[in-house]
């Protein structure tokens, strides 16, 4: 069995799966139910100054498939609405009870030191293993200069994580808002800060859809919308890239990630951690599917760690970040081309509809009695993988390399590039 | 449809293959693979773009997916019904390919057709500019109100001409009630002629009230849909028996309404889809035992497999490699059938010289459906169907014909509504090009 024991920021937890700072961590009664499902820990659901927020009613939009599949999620909600010193108590109480898991507390409050300095002082006293500072809210917190609002300017998040780093040893985490230009900036002004490590991404700002009787955004609220926060599986390809861009920056390359965005399955996560990640935040797949979402989580990734060969996670940690290169680093040469299997192929026709339209004609159909032949024409094919996306049957179009023995040129060595000289 | 989650109707009005609710027909309707120019569409003898509706389903636009169905089929209602899909679009579903579960193609027709006329409002086609052109349709079966509503969309006015009282054809008066339940018939036909430009004459039997010579005269063109009106009989001594009946008058009686009381044992002598029909229907009014009794095998019926699973699951015995002999009476009422058991020698059909006596309080002949031919004032028919070319065009110019009673496919709603459709517009050119040649004269 693999060992999936995680450290981040001087925090251990027995596997890498925590709760992200949302509903699901919001109370006592749900982090001891996650507990007991066996989540390797959770960031409780951020705390403000008194007196607590008010919720509007109304307040989760939703991108679905055909199928009723959940692909986004979105929320319009505030901080926590609950009053600090019942948190307090409870997160107290929480952490007494389990001690083997990890119980970091998220906050955030207005760009003043004193503000952050008492919210900081007062979590110190339960106990808890470490702080999130949630610098990426992007619905309403951020209209009262909270959230967001801080995350999106590298100067604040710098000063905000500082004024933290001096008023206490705990250790810190500062979570990253999405809604930026380029992640390292904020990621950098942390590190400067001082942070412990970076937990990203927070929610993308978003409408989930028009309600096109209300004429109005959804989650409507007495006929109007907001935008709010977006997460979910459609957010993970913005978080994979941006946990890797962090990675492979030399300046925060030492700087540990909590990897968050569209997690739901042990694949997710480990997908994460290849790129870097230390452990993975989840919440929408919690809120779909409930706790027991990690049981699959836990023992699919042992499972696949120990098909692998990996018996820890440093073993693969960090695994595909050196493979995440720049365009430009790319091999001109290589060349890859479909390649159908006549006994899989189920003749539905999406792949020479796909080439035919919309890419390079590639894809031929022979009629073969009743059922058609489709095949690939080498000499069009570009190796694009629009044939093997739309294939409904797994494996049965797959990209076949070509041995051509042409050696690695990347496109500043290419004669065809008009910029070479330039270049090189 | 499957047979292996069917108890067989419970009876004439149990709804044999009950609608999909919005749930069901979303995951249904997303397990369509959205193929390019499938099997499926190929399979379908009007042509349906069978994953162009389905992803409107899937799409929340179910009003789009009706008007994709019906403007291929405009009885796309009745052909989700009746449909033998197991043999035509599902048949063909890719998803046959791994899982051994199509689509439910002919469920989500339903699905999306009955929405859109549960919705009312106006006809989803318009009509074109009217032509200044009148054509006759005989019959309001299938065949003849396609061709009338096609008719009708490019610009023509329709005349139809039916023997009975009520339009449908054997939609009202020959399909099992349990697949036409809540007078789906006549919803349907409304439906229809709501496209206006049509106008039915009823109780108008061409060859008795109106005769071809006149309408070829007094119309641009003629279109024959007059389907098999008459029952091949049985040709063995005792048919005219009390308790002895044509299993097509005996459906179209029950579909009026007017069920003749079943009772006993009721031994059905046919091996198609109208004994079947026949013989679960008489169960369901109350046979204790009901019999159909083959004069070949199991393979060669023409009931498909999945209406012969109906039947056994519904109660029905099937008795193949029985040919009726003899029917037997006393005192002018049938009282049980003889039949010779038959098997093949060199692939054709022989007696063995054994009888089988099997006793009966009712007979139903179901062995097949004929042409009248006088009616046809000389129109030559070949093999028992009225001749035509490859346009719907019969020997005599103008005079056109489809459905049931011509050769065109397989004896099914669906291939008699290609045929209306078909031959709509093969009559739109040929009176047009009339038209045209008038005014370059
Ligand atoms: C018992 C039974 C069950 C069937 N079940 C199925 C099924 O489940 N699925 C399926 O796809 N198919 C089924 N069929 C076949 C299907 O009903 C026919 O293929 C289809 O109805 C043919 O349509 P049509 O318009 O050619 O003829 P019909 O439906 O027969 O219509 C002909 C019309 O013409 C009228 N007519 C006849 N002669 C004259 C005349 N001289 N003058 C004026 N009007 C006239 C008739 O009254 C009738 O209204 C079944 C058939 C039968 C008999
Ligand atoms: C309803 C809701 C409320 C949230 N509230 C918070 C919050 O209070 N603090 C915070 O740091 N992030 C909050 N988030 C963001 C999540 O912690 C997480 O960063 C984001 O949802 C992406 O992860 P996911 O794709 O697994 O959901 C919230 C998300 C949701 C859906
Ligand atoms: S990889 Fe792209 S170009 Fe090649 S056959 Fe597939 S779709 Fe066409």
């Amino acid at each position: 069995m693999a060992d999936l024991r995680s450290r981040i920021a001087g925090i251990s937890s027995p596997n890498p799966f925590w709760l992200a700072s949302a509903p699901p961590t919001d109370k006592a009664y749900n982090v001891v139910r996650a507990f007991q499902a066996g989540w390797g820990g959770v960031v409780w659901k951020t705390l403000g100054e008194d007196p607590p927020v008010i919720n509007v009613s109304s307040r989760y939009g939703a991108l679905l498939d055909g199928n009723r599949e959940l692909l986004g999620f979105n929320n319009i909600e505030l901080i926590t609405d609950r009053p600090l010193a019942l948190n307090l108590q409870e997160i107290t109480q929480v952490k007494k009870d389990w001690p083997d898991r990890a119980l970091v507390v998220s906050l955030m409050a207005r760009m003043e030191e004193s503000a952050w300095v008492g919210l900081v002082k007062r979590i110190e006293e339960t106990g808890a293993d470490g702080l999130e500072l949630n610098l990426g809210c992007p619905h309403g917190m951020c209209e009262r200069g909270m959230g967001s609002a801080i995350g999106q300017v590298p100067e604040m998040v710098e000063q905000v994580t500082r004024w933290v780093r001096a008023s206490t040893r705990m250790p810190l985490i500062v979570k990253l808002t999405p809604n930026v230009t380029n992640i390292l900036w904020p990621a950098e002004a942390a590190r400067r800060g001082g942070a412990d490590a970076v937990s990203l991404i927070n929610t993308v700002n978003s409408i989930a859809s028009v309600d096109l009787d209300l004429m109005a955004p959804t989650p409507t609220v007495d006929g109007k919308g907001t935008h709010g926060g977006y997460c979910g599986p459609a957010v993970k390809p913005i978080a994979l890239n941006m946990v890797a861009e962090i990675g492979r920056n030399h300046v925060t390359a030492d700087l540990p990630i909590s990897g968050i965005g569209g997690i739901g399955s042990w694949r997710d996560a480990a997908e994460f951690l290849a790129l870097g990640a230390a452990n993975v935040q989840v919440c929408t797949a919690a809120m779909v599917h409930g706790f027991r979402i990690v049981g699959p989580m836990i023992d699919g990734l042992s499972q696949w760690m120990d098909d692998k060969g990996y018996g820890r996670i440093d073993d693969f940690a960090g695994a595909a970040l050196g493979n995440v290169v720049d365009w430009n680093s790319l091999n001109m040469n290589f060349s890859t081309k479909a390649v159908i299997d006549p006994d899989l192929c189920i003749d539905c026709g999406r792949c020479h509809i796909v080439c035919e339209d919309t890419s390079h004609q590639a894809i031929r159909i022979e009629a073969n009695g009743g059922k058609r032949v489709f095949r690939v024409v080498d000499e069009d094919c570009v190796g694009c993988n629009l044939c093997s996306h739309v294939c409904p049957v797994p494996q049965c179009i797959t990209m076949r390399p070509e041995a051509n023995g042409k050696p690695y040129m990347n496109w500043t060595q290419d004669p065809r590039n008009p910029l070479r000289a330039a270049q090189g | 449809m499957t047979a292996a989650a069917h108890n067989g109707p419970q009876g004439l009005d149990d709804d044999l293959v009950p609608p999909l609710n919005a749930l069901q027909a979303m995951a249904e309707s997303s397990r369509c693979l959205y193929c390019y120019d499938p099997a499926c569409v190929n399979a379908c003898p009007t042509g349906i773009d069978i994953p162009g509706f389905i992803h409107r389903i899937n799409d929340g636009n179910v009003v789009g997916a009706a008007k994709t169905i019906l403007s291929a089929n405009i009885m796309g209602g009745t052909c989700a019904r009746v449909c033998p899909t197991e043999i035509l679009c599902e048949q063909a579903c890719v998803r046959n390919a791994g899982e051994q579960r199509p689509v439910s193609i002919g469920r989500l027709q339903r699905f999306a057709t009955d929405a859109l006329m549960a919705r009312g409002g106006g006809h989803p086609f318009a009509r074109a500019p009217g032509s200044g052109k009148r054509v006759a349709v005989v019959g309001a079966g299938p065949s003849g109100l396609a061709c009338a509503h096609r008719l009708s969309m490019l610009g023509h006015a329709v005349n139809i001409f039916e023997a009975k009282a009520k339009p449908g054809g054997l939609n009202e008066y020959g399909l099992a009630a349990y697949k036409m339940t809540g007078d789906f018939a006549q919803r349907e036909v409304a439906f229809i002629l709501g496209i206006g430009g049509i106008d039915i004459h009823y109780g108008k039997r061409l060859g008795d009230d109106l005769q071809l010579g006149a309408l070829s005269g007094d119309y641009d063109a003629v279109f024959l849909a007059i389907g098999l009106a008459a029952g091949r009989p049985l040709g063995v001594e005792g048919s005219d028996l009390a308790g002895v009946m044509e299993a097509l008058s005996f459906i179209e009686a029950l579909r009026q309404g007017r069920a003749p009381a079943v009772a006993g044992r009721v031994v059905v002598i046919g091996g198609g889809n109208t004994a079947v029909d026949a013989a679960i229907q008489s169960h369901c009014l109350g046979a204790e035992d009901v019999v159909m009794a083959y004069r070949r095998g199991i393979a060669q019926m023409g009931a498909t497999t999945w209406e012969q699973q109906l039947a056994r699951i519904s109660g029905v015995a099937i008795k193949p490699w029985l040919a009726p002999k003899r029917i037997l009476g006393s005192g002018g009422k049938v009282t049980g059938v003889v039949f010779e058991r038959t098997r093949l020698v060199d692939g054709r059909l022989q007696g063995t010289g054994t009888d089988v006596e099997l006793s009966a309080d009712l007979v139903l002949s179901a062995v097949g459906q004929e042409l009248r031919e006088g009616e046809l004032a000389g129109i030559p028919v070949t093999e028992g169907r009225i001749g035509i070319d490859a346009d719907y065009q019969t020997a005599r110019p103008g005079v056109f014909a489809g459905g049931d009673c011509v050769k065109s496919g397989l004896d099914l709603t669906v291939q008699a509504v290609e045929d209306g459709k078909r031959a709509a517009l093969a009559i739109d050119r040929f009176i047009r090009k009339g038209v045209s040649h008038g005014r370059s004269a």
